[in-house]
């Protein structure tokens, strides 16, 4: 029945995901089987009984202690069965192997950051080896946002002001979609994340020299992949449309009027300080909303978001 | 006058629409219905307001799966869709759904199952609507300045940080929390007060004891959820930190406080739909209902387990483990009385006499519907598998079918059901039953492929998505126009009968219980005398099928 469990589920890869789905799976059958059950005896009393006179007699059967008895206990057992089997698996998937790789992973509106033990930190790619337990421990700045992994079958709030955390261990290489699955307000459909689970070998040249997708790329190119990895695109536009914040159309050599009347010229410094200070100067008509960037952004990819800014005419 | 004295049989069959509630000469005029305290009456215009908020709910509902039909920013922007799926499901939760059956039917019929001329508190109905009628108002001002953003669900932070008009719509679930509170110990002492002579707690028809468990959740449920929207108004007011962290509250503890009151609403929602189904069953079998204690006393305990467990609406929000297994624990228990429910409405059709009208096919599509969405509630109970569902559509698709595939089918079967009692009239059948089956069919297209969605991982309240899930939410949406369509010629049928003349028989569909025994539509004070209880309800053996029954 694998056509049926493609079906519903993505490929399994976490080692704790394969229980998931065997239960999951049972309770499928048990699902179809009941299903049919009541749709069987439904239609059958239908043909069997339908009304063929006005006056015609009809059973008067008031209970049957038997009948009554056993489609209260078998629903009961196979009730039981499900709560022990979910229960039991649950606690077994909870607690992290004592040798996993702890990173530290702060959620808000509407960027994902993870912060490896050597203090380095990505924004939007979580990377890490296959076959080792890795296990997040999470808040979250702002409002509550949730981290879901379909593939991992993991999920766990993200809450301001306490640590929530989830564990898994990779079976593949593989890029794995982490969508927001608490709501949060506009970007909540974009807040996507992605671990990228990697060969050791991969994984040993990440530590050395960084994402492998930022290498070696021309600034004006990687300024284009950051605008989306690092959550720019959720906010600013490049085609001219009103968002979040002010659209990146032409930003670069235009005059900006801020919201305490000065006008200011887009250039080098000032897109920087914007970056890592954005509370410092606001573009007249929006809210001073967005995060700050100190000390998650290397200067090679400042240099690059205003090396691709500047091409945006 | 007063020397001519005739049976109240006699008179009725000599005026056989003389002076109905509806045409009472006594009681005209748009003031006498404004204030009228006629159970009937307010039951009728109940009817009316909760249908006015099921089509405002559904153009939400529309736009929302518009705007799924292709991932991106197509016809709304992702501000807007917000708005439209918070609306959504506030309308249809608060407004429409809470009160429908309860107050809509429930008035009208409630009465007169007892044999009792009206509820037992007449003028704290008529408080109750107008309570209804000022906190509708309220949300539908809430909308106009703006709209709320939050879900329905109201979550902290996020709801005490947005902008828009939040402090308003929570007031406007407050103050329709009292008119929910008002029907519901209306109806305790009405059932407890005003049955007729010789009608014991096993006599009562299944519909009144639906409704009467609904009533103890709704008085003992709904001031926590006025408390919550109280505490949530005084931190977005007066920064009094009770669930936001930057003030040094909890933001989970709003969500314990929430589902305290939205997990029994859920039984609030459903057991009214069940308690129909109880009635078109045994009454389109011709026979008496299987297992009459059973599905009563079910009523009461799915009313009693239902307050035990909130938790499963919370196992991924942090919450302990233990408590995380006691609520997964209990929600399997509550599962239980459901169960039995299904299969003893089933029983009821064994060696019966089946009348396919348009009432029994929508408790037919109840059974089919509510048994998927009771079905797949078994996946969430499971802690493990649960973890990987919460917040995707799998959630969405599992809450539709009980919700709508449950109470809302019922909610038409039963206005169908109780349309000719209601106003005389009837509808053209054969119209009503094909509604019925655009309904199914629109039905299954919409909510069965977001059960595929959303255990490949599509989370909810997304107003664009991967590319992946494109043809599942097309299909969808072209579901929900069928469903639409189907529902507006339901809406056209019930309303067309108004052209037609007052010739619904006492009794259509040959029912057992009181409200049968009155002439269509009732008169004022319902009854002629008073009834007589000569058999327990759904009893066919000495019941004689009237002859001009379908």
């Amino acid at each position: 029945m694998t056509w049926l469990q493609n079906l519903f589920l993505p490929n399994a890869s976490h080692v704790k995901a394969g229980a998931v789905d065997d239960l999951f799976m049972f309770i499928l059958y048990l699902n179809i089987a009941f299903f049919l059950l009541i749709a069987g005896v439904v239609f059958l009393f239908v043909a069997q009984y339908r009304r063929k006179s006005n006056n015609q007699k009809t059973a008067h059967i008031e209970h049957n202690d038997a009948l009554e008895v056993t489609w209260t206990v078998i629903p009961l057992i196979l009730c039981l069965v499900v709560f022990f089997w979910g229960f039991n698996d649950y606690m077994q998937a909870n607690v992290a192997p004592d040798d996993s790789m702890e990173i530290q992973v702060t959620a808000k509106k509407w960027i994902w950051t993870f912060e490896y033990p050597d203090g380095s930190r990505n924004i939007g790619k979580l990377f890490v080896p296959v076959n080792k337990p890795v296990r997040l421990i999470m808040h979250s700045e702002d409002v509550l946002h949730a981290f879901y992994v379909p593939e991992f079958r993991i999920k766990s709030d993200v809450v301001p002001n306490r640590y929530t955390e989830v564990w898994f261990q990779a079976t593949a290489p593989g890029t794995y979609v982490v969508p927001c699955t608490e709501y949060c307000g506009k970007g909540h459909s974009e807040m996507q994340a992605k671990v990228i689970a990697l060969t050791p070998q991969e994984y040993e040249k990440y530590l050395e020299e960084g994402d492998p997708d930022e290498r070696g790329k021309p600034p004006e190119q990687l300024g284009s992949l950051l605008y989306v990895n690092l959550g720019c695109s959720t906010c600013h536009s490049i085609d001219g449309a009103a968002g979040q914040g002010p659209s990146w159309k032409g930003i670069y050599g235009a005059q900006h009027k801020m919201t305490d009347g000065a006008n200011i010229l887009v250039d080098e410094n000032y897109i920087r300080e914007s970056i890592l200070q954005p509370q410092a100067k606001i573009v007249s008509g929006y809210g001073g909303i967005m995060p700050s960037y100190q000390g998650q952004i290397r200067e090679r990819q400042l240099a690059a978001l205003i090396a691709y800014m500047k091409t945006l005419k | 006058m007063a020397d001519v004295i005739t049976s109240p049989a006699a008179s009725t069959v000599e005026h056989p629409h003389d002076a109905d509630y509806l045409t009472d000469p006594q009681h005209q005029g748009i003031w006498s219905w404004m204030t009228t305290v006629d159970h009937k009456r307010l039951g009728v215009m109940y009817l009316w307001a909760v249908l006015a908020a099921f089509f405002v709910g559904g153009l939400f509902a529309l736009l929302v799966r518009l705007e799924l039909m292709r991932p991106g920013t197509d016809f709304i922007t992702a501000e807007q869709y917000n708005l439209a799926f918070t609306l959504h499901g506030a309308i249809m939760v608060f407004l429409f759904i809470i009160p429908s059956i309860p107050a809509a039917l429930g008035n009208f019929v409630l009465p007169l199952m007892l044999g009792a001329k009206d509820v037992a508190f007449p003028r704290l109905n008529l408080a109750s609507f107008w309570v209804y009628v000022a906190g509708s108002l309220m949300a539908v001002s809430a909308i106009a300045f703006g709209g709320v953003d939050t879900g329905w669900t109201f979550y902290t932070p996020y709801s005490t940080t947005t902008t828009g008009p939040v402090t308003l719509m929570t007031m406007a679930v407050f103050v329709l929390g009292f008119s929910s509170i008002f029907t519901g110990i209306n109806f305790i002492a009405t059932v407890h007060k005003l049955r007729a002579p010789g009608m014991g707690w096993f006599q009562l028809p299944l519909f009144v004891w639906g409704i009467y468990a609904t009533a103890i959740i709704q008085v003992l449920a709904t001031p926590v959820l006025g408390i919550t929207m109280v505490l949530l108004v005084m931190e977005k007011a007066f920064q009094i930190g009770i669930f936001d962290a930057q003030l040094g509250g909890d933001p989970v503890l709003f969500q314990h406080f929430f589902w305290f009151y939205s997990h029994p609403a859920v039984y609030i929602m459903i057991l009214p739909g069940m308690a129909i189904i109880s009635e078109i069953i045994p009454t389109f079998s011709r026979r008496t209902i299987f297992g009459y204690k059973l599905i009563a006393l079910s009523s009461v305990a799915i009313a009693l387990i239902g307050f035990l467990v909130w938790g499963h609406h919370m196992f991924t929000s942090g919450q302990s483990q233990l408590a995380a297994g006691i609520f997964s624990f209990l929600t399997f228990l509550v599962a239980i009385p459901s169960g039995i429910k299904v299969f003893n409405w089933m029983s009821t059709m064994y060696k019966a006499s089946i009348g396919l009208q348009t009432p029994m096919l929508y408790a037919i599509s109840f059974l089919l519907l509510f048994g998927i969405g009771g079905l797949t509630g078994i996946f969430l109970g499971a802690l493990s598998v649960d973890i990987h569902l919460h917040d995707t559509y799998f959630v969405v698709a599992h809450f539709h079918y009980v919700m709508m595939g449950g109470t809302v089918i019922a909610f038409l079967g039963g206005v169908h059901y109780w349309w000719p009692k209601m106003f005389g009239r009837m509808y053209n059948e054969r119209l009503g039953q094909i509604a019925c089956v655009i309904v199914f069919i629109g039905f299954n297209m919409t909510f069965m492929t977001q059960f595929f969605m959303g255990s490949q991982g599509m989370p909810r309240r997304y107003y664009t998505y991967l590319d992946q899930f494109q043809p599942l939410h097309a299909f969808s949406t072209y579901g929900s126009w069928i469903l639409g369509a189907g529902l507006l010629i339901a809406a056209f049928n019930l309303v067309a009968s108004f052209r037609l003349p007052k010739t619904a028989p006492q009794n259509p569909w040959a029912g057992t219980t009181l409200e049968w025994q009155t002439q269509s539509p009732p008169i004022t004070h319902n009854f002629v005398g008073q009834p007589a209880i000569e058999a327990n309800p759904y009893d066919y053996r000495k019941f004689k099928i009237p002859a001009d029954a379908v």
